[in-house]
């Protein structure tokens, strides 16, 4: 049933694909999905100012062809985000799908998104199914695998001589995915961990009295967008502060720090991006970005950026051809360009093969406050599950 | 035992909150008969104009008293403009029309301090945890939202039982018609007991943001937990809304922090995990049921009507 609407379609772009390159001059259409109602829309705020300052440094233009971008907000919702990702997919013909901030969100999109063999950039959005059964020779991700950023915390933990941690995250796929990650590194013991519910419950007293309770050498938070600022306050006001230190996740970024300040400073955080990164492409980025939006990028923008470059890779190698999903597709996989974390490969799986390092946030000289990288915990980190993804 | 005691009191700060927003819930609800969906939105509305007022003036204290102010003000205009239409009309109406009052006042919301949400920031004394017992630490700020909270039960209480006005809110409460008939202006006393209630919504909403969150549709997840309490209270009684959110707070905090370690004493690690979670966030409606079918009316029915 599927195959008979799909295999026409297929065949008819096929066929209609190089006529119309032809014709007439190509515009390239990007479909958009990110989350810009709520207080994550802050997130999606700053990936799409990622985006489209990438757009402003390729001179609108990807592989020379004029560009539009379509932006769907998915509202944190993955019933939302799948209707949008069809609409885009079946209504507007976009060439390709770019964004994704949540898991879930992401998992309930993949289908239609593989269905239709949309090339598709995922900017933020790490579910372990994509990087292993679930891949695609379509997806790409400039992102990682939700555990690799907990498991370098994993391992720094271990090196800190932590013996004892108690985990704490949201109960949704991302969650699981993340405390599974410490696990797989971390050589003490784990005394305790709590998931909570996601996205509503945004009071984690009797979380936080059950860690103090258990007491460990550390805790251990993943807890992404303005949730993990509420977080790190109420660890704060409970008095965990300099008795229980905190390892995070996704917590303490360029978009919290301005509302935490003092309270973000020494705690420990692992990330693949970081905005001082000595590159040059970075530097670009960092300096072009503040001084467009008087704001600093997060990992989410710079993630958000890179899917420029490596989009531009795609429609240069075919020459606008965009039906040419092989040649796209064969171009990508070498990810050639300055990506502002300083370069990495894809694994078969098409997810980043990176380092990670350890970030920490100080206070400036001038009162304003800015992540600094302290050390690289793990250089050239696959994720564990890329042997499951049958793409060789 | 300390760690008992702990989250006790976690659990009576939650009440404590639930009782600021079911009191001007139960007192809109008992008088004035109307379903207010709306009532959330004037939680979120304080909680605004509190992070709002206390940038301006750089004082938590003062954005605070200026918000349950202006609360008051944008409560008495909502009843005057909008909500006054809806009296005669049904139960059905008010929901309709309540909800539309929600959905305008998100939107609202979103215009005048965009979609990102705000950060309300505690002055830094109130910032740490004081050890209450030996080796029982707190937080400073949920012991003051306890202590506050208890002087606001107290100063409405005083106001109910001790007033005149308190007086035709109860006689209100009892008997509409009549308190009419005796000549009160039933007009006047409603605009002035929704106003009360919104001025409860958002001194709630304020004193929860600085824990908690100053977002568009942060009231909506906490009305329902607020109708429960009304629900389990009786409606339109203050002490029944103190005593069912105290009982609503604790029955939440204590199942989470507690169902997922007894069910781990019959059941797997994974399995209790997982139970013990969609259990501890049902507890507080099986509460409700079990006093629903014990007692119909509620805990304390206001006088009968």
């Amino acid at each position: 049933m599927k195959m008979t609407t799909i295999v026409p379609a297929a065949a008819l772009a096929l066929f209609v694909g190089p006529v119309v390159a032809q014709a007439q001059q190509q515009t390239v259409k990007i479909g958009f999905i990110s989350t810009f109602s709520g207080p994550p829309a802050a997130i999606g705020n700053d990936m799409k100012n990622a985006f489209e300052l990438g757009l402003d440094h390729h001179g609108r233009k990807l592989g020379g062809l004029p560009v539009e971008v379509i932006y769907e907000d998915d509202q944190l919702k993955p019933e939302v985000g799948v209707q949008k990702t069809q609409k885009l997919i079946e209504s507007d013909h976009v060439d390709f799908v770019v964004g994704y901030i949540w898991s879930n969100v992401l998992l309930a999109s993949l289908k239609p998104l593989v269905d239709s063999k949309t090339m598709t950039i995922v900017t933020n959005a790490g579910a372990s199914q994509l990087a292993g059964e679930q891949c695609s020779p379509y997806v790409f991700s400039t992102s990682w695998n939700n555990d690799q950023t907990p498991a370098s915390l994993g391992l720094y933990m271990n090196q800190k001589g932590v013996k004892t941690v108690f985990l704490l995250g949201p109960n949704y796929a991302a969650g699981k995915d993340m405390l599974a990650g410490v696990q797989s590194t971390f050589t003490g013991q784990i005394v305790g961990q709590e998931l909570t519910r996601w996205p509503d419950q945004i009071d984690f007293s009797a979380e936080l009295s059950k860690a103090r309770e258990a007491k460990p050498d550390a805790i251990f938070a993943f807890y992404p967008g303005g949730i993990g600022a509420q977080f790190v306050t109420q660890y704060a006001q409970a008095g965990l502060k300099g008795h229980i230190p905190l390892y995070t996740a996704f917590i303490i970024d360029d978009l919290s720090l301005p509302r935490l300040k003092d309270l973000a400073v020494g705690i420990a955080s692992a990330q693949e991006w970081v905005s001082d990164l000595p590159n040059a492409a970075n530097q670009k980025f960092v300096a072009d970005y503040k001084a467009k939006y008087s704001s600093s990028p997060s990992f989410y923008g710079a993630q958000t950026y890179d899917a420029v470059a490596l989009l531009d890779t795609a429609v240069t190698a075919v020459k606008g051809d965009l039906s040419d999903k092989e040649g796209m597709r064969k171009e990508m996989e070498k990810a050639d360009f300055a990506s502002v974390r300083g370069g990495f490969k894809f694994g078969n799986n098409h997810i980043p093969i990176q380092n990670f390092y350890l970030d920490e946030a100080v206070k400036n000289a001038d009162g304003s406050y800015a992540l600094r990288t302290v050390t690289t915990i793990v250089k050239d980190d696959q994720d564990k599950f890329h042997d499951k993804c049958p793409m060789k | 035992m300390l760690y008992f005691i702990e989250q006790f009191l976690n659990g009576i700060q939650l009440g404590m909150l639930l009782f600021l927003l079911a009191a001007g819930l139960t007192l809109i609800f008992g008088i004035m008969d109307l379903v207010n969906l709306a009532h959330g939105s004037l939680y979120m509305i304080g909680a605004y104009f509190a992070a709002s007022f206390a940038q301006l003036t750089d004082s938590f204290v003062l954005g605070a008293i200026l918000a349950v102010l202006a609360t008051f003000a944008v409560g008495i205009v909502l009843e005057v403009v909008a909500i006054r239409r809806l009296y005669a009309r049904s139960h059905l109406d008010h929901v309709l029309g309540t909800f539309g009052l929600l959905l305008f006042f998100n939107e609202l919301v979103r215009l005048i301090w965009g979609p990102a949400g705000m950060t309300l920031s505690l002055p830094s004394e109130m910032l740490n945890a004081v050890e209450i017992l030996p080796g029982l630490f707190y937080p400073v700020y949920r012991l003051v939202i306890i202590g506050v909270t208890l002087a606001v039960a107290g100063l409405l209480y005083g106001l109910v039982m001790g007033t005149r006005l308190g007086m035709l809110i109860r006689a209100g409460a009892s008997n509409r018609e009549m308190v009419g008939a005796l000549g009160v202006n039933i007009k006047v006393l409603y605009t002035l007991i929704f106003g009360l209630g919104a001025a409860l919504a958002g001194f709630a909403g304020l004193m929860q943001a600085p824990i908690l969150t100053v977002q568009i549709g942060m009231g909506e997840n906490i009305l329902i937990a607020a109708f429960v309490v009304v629900t389990i209270g009786g409606i339109g009684s203050i002490r029944g809304a103190f005593v069912a959110a105290l009982l609503v707070g604790l029955v939440d905090t204590v199942g989470r922090a507690f169902v997922p370690d007894l069910l781990r004493v019959y059941l797997s690690a994974s399995a209790s995990a997982s139970l013990g979670r969609s259990l501890s966030s049902m507890m507080i409606y099986l509460v409700m049921a079990l006093v629903l079918i014990v007692r119909p009316e509620g805990l304390f029915p206001a006088a009968s009507k």
